[in-house]
């Protein structure tokens, strides 16, 4: 059964050998060190600063939504900027060596440029795999993991614990790849993977294998976070959440996470059989013996074209929370930005054939595909046109957030337009695999970054208890913007001028002047990238003088503003009861902005475990076993998660119930410091600190941005 | 716009606060939760089932044996019985529950088991006996799709098997709590759709190709 490995293997380390550390190449080699000694910094100041048993206690066996979803948006920017890394390397490749001549650096025996096609190809691999997995994905997961539960009035998830096994999964995948760069390659066959160039015969490598087991634990991390989302949403509303009241994102949330518990089962699917192929000799996709080379590509956009819309269905609900908020205006059009939404679902999974037109299926079907594709421009263009509405005669305020989400609109426009073109046959033949394509899904993968900036601008004090400063952030957003038109727009013009794409070697030297714009555009994003980290330190920095009250924005629409900023753990006091949409505007509009409940009742909450770190470590386990082909690990890893499941699941969790008189001196202490204008003192976390913050903050400022609220206009 | 915001209202009469609200209820939100898992492993098969599609045409099977040469259609219904009988086993049991009844349900779940077991004796038994006559994955894609598709679904039931040695144990020590009813549930709609993917399977696997 088991395929045998060309090259050495052994029982104890399978294919894992000291060769296999890239210890003399001049790029890993010197990042490994400057990793290793920053983790070491790192692990020597946690444990100067004895910080270990609150990190565990408070955030790594945490099973609270928002904890959870703040460690989905670190991790997912952690990975955007690893990310970035590659982008940056691949433009500097190109940059170097395009034209005709031998300009190759031979720093790492490359003929041109500074990298050889063989490292070119595995961060092109790395970059897509990485940018669309696991920094787009976690960070849409983290935002709809802390506002979803918020925005419905629950106390969590519906299933607190699988909601911190599907990070820890996730955080596993990050570690898989993240580990290929010192330890082995990575699979230089695209994000997608190209048939039959991932067999065993013409990828004897372990990148392939990398590749393989990092999807499939992103895939199951995302595929449990479905789950629980649409049982939280379909369960767990408060009383008066009716259908028909519920928040728009929270609406785009459904609609995602149904396309992921639908369409995430083919893509395990298509990658367990190419794993299939390479450790058991089977031949679904190999050249010859019956395999189907097509069968791969079919299996893989099934999966990935509704996977694009499980990205951008959420950042259309980000968009459609802020621009409200900062138009003092409910959404125009609601009912029909709730279908609009739902047809784009479901038209995501009958187009997935646009991604390979050229594989030459005949007129007809071509014909079909074609206009299925161009049909999503309705609906989305209906969601342009209500966005646009809620604008207009709005009160706007242009504030950090909606500098984001405004530009995120003008990507989508560039980027759907785009679409529209490829969705023709007759033009995709021509602009397939070209920098064109590249450049068409980079709008629409901005337009995600840009909403997910906006909503990490809009709902940090939420969940932090302070702003963070609107002068770098408009800063970061103008230097952002600057560098994505540097980079892109160039790209559709290369696309035309026929550069295709992957390419490690730009042989045309008209292109030279377009890859030194991209340069400087590439530097233009690294100045965001500073203006973003400084934009944290001096927000929290001066966090004391940006403290907000629960209503952070003063226009703010939907229930999550009605709970105190920063959440405590117990998210609402008092459950609410939703007497309209855009609750939290329904009460200030009616004067009910101030009322607390005046009287408790007990509640029950469930307890930290750290189980769910064991199996996520263990996922990661798994992975690195099957990876190198070490079987005894990897049986191991696995009987263990299984004990340990059904361990777990013997032990159960009783939770624990919270008094009705101490949730009533929790919420009065919650409100002290969230009004509290006195306390400079440091206080830890736990249960008044509220979510996040260690500190408590001080002097709170709570004049409301922009215009004061209470007399919104309604739109007439 | 939307008229709620218009009316005015009374503050003496506006519910603000859920007072009389119990929470959610533990075992619905967790069946409805599993259901959904239900949905994503019928996309699994699905997506296994098309595969199998697409690598039966005659030339998928390259110059190896097609499925009409090696399947035996009432040596495999005799595992759609045994299948069909451990799920009937199993609703007996789970009406046993309605009555709390701690044998009835410990009986039910025990010929369920005994009942899965001789289906994967006959599954492995199966395989090896084609293993032997030279049908392995290896041949042509078209085998590489028979063997996942059926096997997949093994496992499927093997899983399930562990599962109610998992749950009779829980049974036994803790009685019928919540999380345990729960999970009887959720086990119960995992077996019968083995059986129900299990029908698809041997129509379209082992009739279809028996005829072919
Ligand atoms: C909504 C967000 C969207 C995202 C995230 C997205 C993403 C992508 C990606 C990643 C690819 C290239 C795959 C590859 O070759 O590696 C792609 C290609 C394509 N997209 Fe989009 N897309 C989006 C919207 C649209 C829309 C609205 C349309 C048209 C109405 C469209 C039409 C196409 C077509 C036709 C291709 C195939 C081009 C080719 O490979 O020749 N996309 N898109
Ligand atoms: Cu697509």
């Amino acid at each position: 059964m088991l395929v045998n490995v060309p090259g050495p293997w052994s029982p104890l380390l399978g294919r894992l050998a000291l060769s296999e550390i890239p210890y003399t190449n001049p790029i890993l080699a010197p990042l490994f060190v400057v990793i290793v000694l920053a983790g070491i910094a790192l692990v020597a100041a946690i444990t100067y600063y004895g910080k270990w048993g609150y990190l565990w206690k408070e955030w790594f066996t945490t099973v609270d939504h928002k904890k959870l979803g703040v460690m989905y948006i670190i991790l997912g920017l952690v990975m955007l900027f690893r990310g970035f890394i590659d982008g940056l390397m691949m433009r500097t490749q190109q940059m170097l060596a395009v034209g005709p001549g031998d300009n190759g650096m031979k720093a790492m025996g490359a003929i041109h440029g500074y990298l050889t096609p063989f490292h070119f190809g595995q961060i092109y691999s790395a970059h897509g795999l990485i940018m669309i997995l696991l920094a787009a994905t976690p960070l849409l997961v983290g935002i709809m993991n802390i506002i979803v539960p918020l925005q419905i009035g629950a106390r969590d998830m519906a299933y607190p614990y699988l909601n911190a096994l599907g990070l820890w999964i996730t955080a596993a995948a990050v570690f898989l790849i993240m580990i290929s760069l010192f330890v082995g390659d990575f699979s230089h066959n695209g994000w997608f993977g190209y048939a039959p160039i991932f067999e065993l015969a013409y990828s004897p490598g372990v990148g392939v294998d990398y590749w393989i087991w990092t999807l499939e634990l992103v895939a199951l991390g995302t595929t449990l976070g479905s789950i629980n989302f649409l049982a939280t949403v379909v369960k767990m509303r408060a009383p008066g959440m009716t259908w028909s009241r519920l928040p728009i994102f929270t609406w785009s949330a459904v609609s995602a996470n149904i396309i992921a518990l639908t369409s995430f089962p083919c893509l395990q699917v298509a990658l367990a059989l190419v794993g299939a192929d390479r450790y058991l000799g089977t031949h679904f996709f190999t050249a010859g013996f019956g395999g189907n080379l097509m069968l791969y590509t079919n299996l893989f956009w099934l999966w990935g074209h509704p996977e694009v819309y499980f990205v951008i269905l959420p950042a259309f609900g980000m968009i459609s929370e802020i621009i409200p908020a900062f138009s003092e205006k409910p959404i125009f059009g609601y009912t029909a930005m709730v279908l609009a939404t739902f047809a784009i679902a479901g038209v995501s999974w009958i187009v997935w054939l646009h991604h390979f037109f050229t594989m030459g299926m005949g007129p007809y079907v071509s014909t079909e595909f074609s206009i299925a594709t161009m049909l999503v421009g309705i609906p989305t263009g209906v969601k342009v046109f209500n966005w646009a509405a809620t604008m207009y005669k709005g009160r706007l305020t242009f504030s950090a957030a909606m500098l984001w989400a405004i530009g995120a609109l003008f990507l989508l426009l560039i980027g759907g337009l785009t679409g529209m073109m490829l969705s023709i046959p007759a033009v995709n033949y021509m602009v397939h695999n070209s920098v064109f394509v590249v450049a068409h899904f980079h709008m629409m993968l901005l337009c995600i970054v840009y909403a997910v900036f906006g909503a990490v601008i809009f709902w940090f004090p939420k969940v932090f208890g302070f702003k963070l400063n609107e002068a770098w952030g408009k800063i970061m957003f103008w230097l952002f913007s600057a560098g994505t038109f540097l980079v892109f727009f160039p790209m559709f013009m290369l696309g035309f001028m026929g550069e295709t794409r992957r390419l490690d070697w730009p042989f045309d030297p008209h292109w030279a002047v377009w890859f030194d714009v991209q340069e400087i555009g590439i530097v233009v994003y690294v100045l965001s990238v500073l203006a973003f980290l400084w934009m944290i330190y001096v927000s929290i920095r001066d966090r004391a003088h940006h403290r907000v009250g629960a209503d952070a924005w003063g226009t703010s629409r939907s229930l999550e503003w009605l709970t105190d900023s920063p959440v405590p753990f117990y998210n609402y006091a008092m459950v609410p009861h939703i007497n309209a949409r855009d609750e939290a505007a329904w009460r200030r509009e009616h004067g009910f902005s101030q009322s607390r409940p005046d009287h408790f009742a007990a509640i029950h909450m469930p307890n930290n475990t750290g189980v769910a770190v064991y199996i996520g470590a263990l996922t990661f386990v798994i992975g690195f076993g099957l990876t190198w082909r070490i079987w005894w690990l990897t049986v191991a890893a696995l009987i263990l998660t299984v004990l340990i499941m059904i361990y777990r699941s013997g032990k159960g969790d009783p939770g624990y119930v919270i008094s009705a008189e101490e949730m009533e001196k929790l919420d009065r202490e919650s409100r002290q410091n969230m009004s509290d204008g006195q306390q400079h003192l440091p206080k830890g976390g736990g249960y008044t600190g509220g979510t996040v913050t260690a500190y408590s903050a001080a002097a709170s400022d709570q004049r409301p941005q922009g215009t004061p609220p209470g007399n919104s206009r309604p739109l007439s | 716009m939307s008229s709620s915001h218009d009316k005015p209202v009374d503050p003496n009469q506006v519910v603000l606060w859920s007072d009389d609200y119990e929470g959610h209820d533990v075992i619905s939100t967790r069946t409805f939760g599993f259901w959904m898992y239900i949905l994503s492993d019928g996309m699994l098969f699905a997506t296994l089932f098309a595969a199998y599609g697409v690598l039966s045409y005659s030339h998928s099977y390259y110059t190896g044996p097609t499925p009409a040469q090696f399947v035996a259609p009432w040596y495999t219904f005799i595992q759609t019985m045994a299948l069909f009988l451990s799920v009937l086993a199993y609703g007996f049991s789970m009406a046993s529950l309605k009555t709390g009844s701690k044998a009835g349900v410990i009986n039910g779940i025990m010929a369920s088991m005994v009942l899965g077991i001789v289906f994967v004796g006959l599954d492995i038994h199966d395989v090896l006996r084609m293993i032997s006559i030279g049908v392995t994955p290896e041949v042509s894609g078209g085998l590489s799709a028979f063997y996942a598709l059926t096997q997949v679904h093994a496992a499927h039931i093997f899983v399930g098997l562990i599962w109610m040695l998992v749950m009779l144990y829980q049974i036994l020590r803790k009685g019928f709590t919540e999380d345990v009813v729960g999970r009887l549930i959720s086990l119960r709609m995992f077996w019968q759709f083995q059986a129900v993917m299990w029908v698809f399977i041997y129509v379209f696997v082992y009739l279809w190709g028996y005829m072919s």
